[in-house]
């Protein structure tokens, strides 16, 4: 780990910390739109999943 | 550190999601109406079509949900949903970047976007390519099981073929790759359907089309994104 650049530069356990953040962020957004039976869920997002070739009904 | 990085990547992709958004309702979303029209269903939202081994419960419970009403308030619930999935597609790219410590720049972002095109569209295509309402089709979890299962393979091994040379690694990325397929998708009961082949064609190509675009513009905008914004996240 090198202070070269700034003080805002992530440690390795730093960068692993965001990318699990992402990861979750994005898979919880991926399975509202794109998975989730709820009823509600699959009207609104109906075309979208179509569009992106989700399996949908 | 963690904020900016996440807000950088859901800006990025709500922003390929906006216009997607907009080649959806030039391009897919008429034919998707005009999908509707011929199920069995009068329902618009009904779409229980002969051969879908789907549940009727399942459809009982849809016809008395909430849905957005045909005109703004679905483009509305389109709109946002899409904006939605390019966020999610942004975040995920962004976080495996973090994890293997692989940069997305302006340089290389429109690759990692074709590479999600490749795992995410293309591989899962080949199985269950995009369909129209009201087309016969497999059990709905197998196929959604099926569906990431692939998109997981196919990245995994466009991993190993982008970081290694040993033959090892490249042999394990074809098993990967060819494993869904080996497998297979689960598959309709049958092909009957009232739905006109050449339109379910025309919107496979379209959608598969577009998401080419879609996912583009996600690895573009994020490129730019996390260079503008998280750049420092990989300065070790």
């Amino acid at each position: 780990m090198t202070a070269r650049t700034n003080s805002a530069s992530l440690s390795i356990s730093q960068r692993v910390a965001a990318g699990l953040t992402l990861l979750f962020v994005g898979a919880t957004l991926f399975f509202a739109v794109g998975l989730s039976s709820m009823a509600v869920a699959h009207n609104t997002a109906h075309d979208t999943r179509h569009s992106i070739g989700f399996p949908c009904h | 550190m963690i904020g900016r990085v996440l807000l950088a990547a859901l800006l990025a992709g709500i922003a390929a999601g906006l216009i997607m958004g907009i080649i959806l309702h030039v391009r897919l979303t008429p034919l998707i109406l005009e999908a509707e029209t011929y199920e069995t269903g009068g329902h618009s939202h009904d779409h229980a079509a002969d051969g879908t081994t789907a549940t009727t419960e399942e459809h009982t419970h849809e016809a008395e949900a909430w849905a957005p009403a045909d005109g703004w308030q679905r483009t509305l619930a389109t709109t946002a949903t899409q904006a939605m999935a390019g966020a999610a597609f942004a975040a995920i790219l962004a976080g495996i970047s973090l994890l293997t410590g692989l940069p997305i720049t302006r340089e290389n972002g429109v690759i990692w976007g074709l590479c999600g095109f490749l795992a995410a569209t293309v591989a899962p295509a080949a199985g269950l390519p995009p369909e129209l309402p009201g087309m016969p089709a497999g059990d709905l979890l197998a196929r959604q099981v099926w569906w990431v299962g692939t998109i997981i393979a196919t990245g995994a091994a466009l991993y190993l073929i982008a970081t290694r040379r040993e033959t090892w690694a490249l042999a394990l990325a074809i098993f990967f790759i060819g494993l869904p397929h080996i497998i297979g998708a689960p598959a309709p009961v049958t092909h009957v359907s009232a739905v006109p082949p050449n339109l379910a064609a025309t919107f496979a190509a379209n959608a598969i089309a577009a998401n080419a675009i879609f996912w583009s513009l996600i690895g573009i905008f994020l490129g730019l994104a996390l260079n503008r914004y998280a750049k420092d996240a990989y300065a070790t």
